[in-house]
């Protein structure tokens, strides 16, 4: 079947490095407007996955075919050193050219306009996250790499720049491939997901990866019960005990 | 007026701080002082060759000094030597031989404390030819790879992910590098141009918040480094290279003071 919306397809594929493998026999499809998530624990493949997908690799095993050039990607780790005076305005225009407003309008989206003019040395691990996102998404890519962009935002602001990238993805109908720990947020805003394990443990909805039994062995029980909190309706509310106290509306 | 061996110098001087200051800025950022030292230690073999063979002395150290590099690149992709042990290996293989093949040519006179330390008072117009037209070529190309060379000195797989070819423009920048010492060695001399480039810019550093702002410093940091140098060396009579390189440090010592210790 051919899907016009398909952004990128890698088929089978791995990579080989230093007499082991990273990673073997990846298949996913990133298509427009959709999310897929890479979960997974450490060492399980997920950035090396992200950079097969983009490209990144010579020698790698399998296909990858990239329907698009409008990349963008935020590294799971961008250290500035102290010889490199950078501004975030520089630093918006890193590998693009963008007006003043689409700069305005990306680190607005983002909730960091008033830094615009900082050194980039000088924002806490949360701002620096939120304006590599404002950066990745100024130029309005179809595909978006996103390798864990919430790292060191603090919850509330996790659940927000979640909520954002959900939108990113339907406001500007980009695929997009994140990589994430938080498996509770992931799974209310994903449309696809895949575990990670050296190889694909298992994939699919996020209703379907948390009834796998792998999936269970990998993240433990209660992990598949994380869904629930997003799946269920509330028709009732618990007080500190945990005993019903009345009906909801 | 270009009878006048110091105009000339001047002149040399200027040119050499125009094209020093942005390429210093890129060595800086990218930690390729060391690299910088390679390259310019493998020139003395290309200053032999020069005149063993009799031809155009800053085309045979571009030539050498280029094919360091890129062996060096290679090197980087086949080996698993650290870089720092590579550039060791080369640039004190590459010295090695230089002097190796300068004891065989005993008969010819050679002016070694001018290669080591530069003799711009010796300056010619043929040399000032070469000078800026060789820099307005290397700032040209330069400002051509900006963006992308830029952009993989920030981060390298970023820029690689969102298409900007970083493997081409470093090397490219490498040879901006040999090319840039082929032109300035007969002035600042081969134990000190890494000195031209690095120092300036650590200056500018200092007292600057965005990357313009500091290749701009560096340049005015480099011109002021030669007006004073030139001036004091001929009040004072010392070696001309040596004097700049003392001035760029001078001016860097000063600039600590302005130091923005915020970023």
């Amino acid at each position: 079947m051919i899907d016009n919306d398909l952004l990128v397809k890698v088929s089978d594929a791995g990579l080989y490095k230093d007499g082991k493998w990273l990673v073997k026999g990846v298949n996913l499809n990133i298509t427009k407007g959709k999310i897929v998530t890479l979960i997974g624990p450490n060492g399980s493949g997920k950035t090396t996955t992200a950079k097969i997908a983009l490209g990144l690799y010579k020698n790698i095993e399998g296909n990858v075919e990239r329907l698009t050039n409008k990349i963008s990607y935020v590294p799971q780790k961008v250290s500035i050193d102290w010889t490199l005076p950078v501004r975030v305005i520089d630093f918006m225009v890193l590998t693009q050219d963008l007006q003043e407003q689409e700069i305005n309008d990306a680190l607005n989206l983002t909730g960091v306009e008033h830094l615009k003019n900082n050194n980039l040395r000088e924002l806490s691990g949360g701002e620096f996250q939120r304006v590599l996102l404002a950066r990745a998404i100024a130029k309005k890519p179809d595909l978006l790499v996103l390798d864990e962009p919430v790292q060191g935002v603090d919850f509330t602001g996790e659940v927000e720049l979640y909520a954002l990238i959900k939108k990113i993805s339907e406001t500007l109908k980009c695929g997009i491939l994140l990589i994430s720990h938080d498996l509770h947020v992931v799974m209310s805003a994903t449309d696809y997901v895949v575990c990670l394990n050296g190889h694909v443990c298992c994939s699919g909805t996020p209703v379907a990866v948390a009834q796998n039994k792998e999936y269970k062995e990998l993240f433990g029980e209660k992990s598949s019960q994380l869904l629930s909190l997003y799946e269920h309706e509330h028709d009732h509310v618990h007080d500190s005990d945990g005993n019903i106290v009345k009906e909801a509306k | 007026m270009f009878d006048d061996f110091l105009f000339r110098a001047l002149i040399a001087g200027i040119g050499i701080a125009i094209v020093t200051g942005p390429l210093g800025c890129f060595v800086v950022w990218r930690r390729l002082s060391f690299f910088g030292d390679t390259l310019a230690h493998s020139a003395l073999l290309g200053v032999i060759l020069s005149i063993s063979f009799d031809i155009n002395i800053s085309l045979s150290i571009f030539a050498v000094s280029s094919l360091v590099a890129l062996i060096l690149l290679r090197l980087q992709n086949t080996t698993n030597l650290a870089g720092d042990a590579l550039l060791g290996l080369l640039s004190h293989s590459s010295l090695a031989i230089g002097l190796v093949v300068l004891g065989f040519l005993s008969f010819i006179r050679f002016d070694i404390m001018g290669i080591l330390f530069g003799d711009i008072l010796s300056v010619n117009v043929n040399d000032l030819i070469i000078i800026w037209a060789g820099g307005a070529i290397i700032l040209f190309v330069l400002w051509l790879i900006w963006k992308p060379l830029f952009a993989s000195t920030v981060n390298y797989e970023l820029a690689e992910a969102e298409g900007m070819n970083p493997k081409r423009v470093n090397a490219i920048f490498t040879i901006l590098l040999a090319a840039l010492i082929a032109i300035s060695i007969k002035m600042v001399g081969l134990l000190l141009i890494t000195g031209m480039l690095i120092i300036p810019c650590a200056m500018a550093r200092n007292l600057s918040n965005n990357p313009k702002q500091m290749v701009i410093l560096s340049i005015i940091g480099g011109l002021l480094s030669v007006f004073i140098g030139l001036y004091a060396s001929f009040e004072i009579n010392t070696s001309s290279g040596p004097t700049i390189v003392t001035v760029a440090i001078i001016l860097f010592i000063l600039s600590l003071s302005r130091i923005r210790k915020k970023y």
